[in-house]
């Protein structure tokens, strides 16, 4: 059945999520920023009575305001797409998936909700504290409004807590405490939270940096360039500190997508780590490719193996090691891995004849087995496997996912760099003298924006060709629909977030150019 | 008892006549919000009342009535080799 699957309605559907993911994306970390970064500034308000502060809060406010109003809704797309493009995962996570969505609608979203409502028009008409007690509530709610979805992108990553019911090929949540407390959770969490500070923080940094290129507001500038630099640097650490923690989960649960973020072919013992490297052009040659395959590359000796495992000895499985296997370091091969998934399919196939027929005692025995830990540690963890007829298609776009990890990588290391300046220079009050780094500064504003989107780059295409690692590949979880209609659902999003792109790019510039409104009150 | 359930039903109503006085003027004094509420309209009108209804219905609803039949199909989807 699945060899007879249109692949270009699985690319348009991939494509049109991506394009809706990452259109999506380009309006939540500003909001996850942004608005501590507020909460920030109205508390130093509320504590020293400076009417400054209020006039500084209320500029950011109305940009963020721009932001969340442009932004909201936008990722029911998401929703819609579900349903509609990928039926068939939709009814296999359906619980798991619907839990933390549930959660996130009713907790998160009417915090942030209502809170930002007397956050807009509280001023004046409510206490001071109680005014700020609300803008860090929006602030806590948009973060935890993430956190539910970021749980079930983790879940995407790493399944667990729950248990197959071959009776509704559905996936039901038996713990939802180690769903929730995955390890991939609590790291994806804060490393994306953290991603939408830093990003907050370099948009704060920009624009006040161009008001003091343009000569205007200095002292929103030099209070605001503070706050977001002190604010960017912690998170940059955190970033970092998050980021590395990932990658050495990536290489234990996802070691396919931690060989093409390395573009490590085939494995090595006491593996360095590639700073920098071009790849050759050699890609689809797996058997004849090198260890590493670039035409240049900085590299540092046994870095890698100590990084993923804190030795400097160990073996880090490459492309090939996956695809061919390696029986000395115990690696099996895709091949084995598709003909196990093959068997668990087949038992599921024979469950349902043997429902379909009313053969209770053969029901009953193949009913247990999906109940069976041997049996889902042996077979039913490689059931996506079963779908897969080519071993090479667990092979995700290595040249994507290399570059897409490195530049967010060394973007990320340049973001500490940038605050670090900035707090100095900001420090010594001497920025105004600094026109390349104010200049710097703006330009800086989409590199944070093209950092956090390659972040996701790297997390979801290079675990392709999984839905769900290992269980549920892109070609088995479509729905059987017209390529074509997805094609014309893809143009209508691009046209419609585009409009929306520039109907936010148009407003937010028009606002700061306007610059803060005179006096605070 | 009488007159207390009456304060208690004059305080509910004056705090419900807060709220609603309070988004009012909220609405009314913004300027940018204006914009960017017709922004929000508009856009919840292109998602809801066109993408949703005439471009993504909900694959398995419109065909299955029940989550019997949902579960049959897909347990047929996932196992046919």
């Amino acid at each position: 059945m699945f060899d007879n699957i249109d692949l270009s309605l699985v690319n348009w559907s991939r494509g049109q999520f991506a394009l809706t993911a990452l259109y999506h994306w380009l309006f939540v970390p500003l909001t996850l920023g942004l608005s501590f970064i507020i909460a920030m500034m109205e508390t130093i308000y509320v504590r020293t009575g400076n009417e400054e502060w209020k006039r500084i809060v209320k500029f950011w406010m109305t940009l963020f305001g721009i932001n969340f109003a442009i932004g909201v809704a936008t990722g029911i797309i998401l929703e819609f797409e579900f349903g509609t493009n990928w039926s068939n995962y939709s009814w296999f996570v359906g619980d798991i998936f619907g839990a933390p969505l549930a959660i996130e609608g009713i907790m998160a979203f009417f915090i942030e909700s209502t809170f930002i409502a007397v956050m807009f028009f509280g001023w004046n008409k409510v206490s001071k504290k109680f005014h700020l007690a609300s803008t860090w509530l929006v602030a806590i709610g948009a973060n935890l409004s993430a956190l539910w979805i970021l749980v079930a992108n983790a879940w995407m990553q790493l399944p667990v807590g729950m248990q197959f019911n071959p009776d509704n090929a559905r996936n039901e949540m038996v713990n939802f405490w180690e769903v929730f407390l995955s390890p991939v959770a609590a790291t994806k969490f804060i490393h994306t939270i953290t991603s939408g500070f830093v990003l907050g923080s370099v948009f704060v940094i920009g624009i006040s940096a161009w008001f003091i290129l343009k000569k205007r507001e200095p002292v929103l500038a030099q209070r605001s360039i503070l706050i977001a630099a002190v604010f960017g640097l912690l998170s940059s650490f955190v970033l970092i500190f998050t980021g590395d923690s990932s990658a050495r989960q990536v290489a234990r649960i996802q070691p396919m997508k931690f060989a093409a973020m390395e573009g490590l072919y085939r494995g090595q013992d006491q593996a360095g780590l590639v700073v920098i490297g071009v790849l050759s052009a050699q890609r689809g040659d797996t058997i004849n490719i090198k260890n590493k395959d670039f035409i240049f590359s900085i590299e540092i000796p046994r870095i890698l193996s100590y990084m993923t495992s804190g030795s400097f000895d160990v073996f880090i499985p490459g492309i090939n090691d996956l695809l061919y296997g390696n029986a000395e370091q115990g690696v099996i091969s895709a091949q084995e891995k598709i003909d196990r998934g093959r068997i668990a399919r087949q038992t599921l196939a024979d469950f349902k004849k043997a429902k379909d027929n009313g053969s209770r005692e053969e029901y009953e025995a193949l009913k247990a087995k999906f109940y069976d830990p041997g049996f889902k540690e042996e077979y039913f963890r490689y059931f996506g496997y079963g779908f897969l007829n080519d071993i090479n298609s667990i092979v995700p776009n290595v040249p994507l996912t290399f570059y897409s990890f490195h530049i967010m990588v060394v973007l990320g290391f340049y973001f500490v760099l940038f605050f670090i300046l900035f707090l100095f220079f900001a420090f010594r009050d001497k920025l105004g003298n600094k026109r390349f780094l104010l200049r710097l500064a703006v330009i800086t504003i989409p590199l944070a924006y093209i950092a956090t989107m390659l972040g996701w780059i790297v997390a979801e295409v290079g675990r392709q060709p999984w839905t769900i690692q290992d269980l549920l590949p892109v070609v088995a979880a479509t729905s059987h629909i017209d390529a074509a209609s997805v094609q014309v659902t893809f143009w209508l999003f691009a046209a419609l977030f585009t409009a929306l792109l520039i109907a936010e790019v148009q407003i937010m510039f028009k606002q700061i150019r306007s610059g803060p409104k005179e006096g605070g009150k | 008892m009488f007159r207390f359930i009456k304060n208690c039903s004059e305080n509910i109503l004056r705090a419900i006549k807060n709220i609603i006085r309070f988004y009012l003027d909220g609405f009314r004094s913004m300027t940018v919000g204006k914009t960017l509420w017709i922004i929000i309209l508009i856009k919840l009108f292109i998602l809801f009342a066109v993408l949703k209804i005439f471009f993504f219905p909900d694959f398995l609803k419109s065909r299955f009535d029940t989550d019997v039949e949902k579960g049959n199909y897909v347990l047929e989807e996932l196992s046919n080799p």
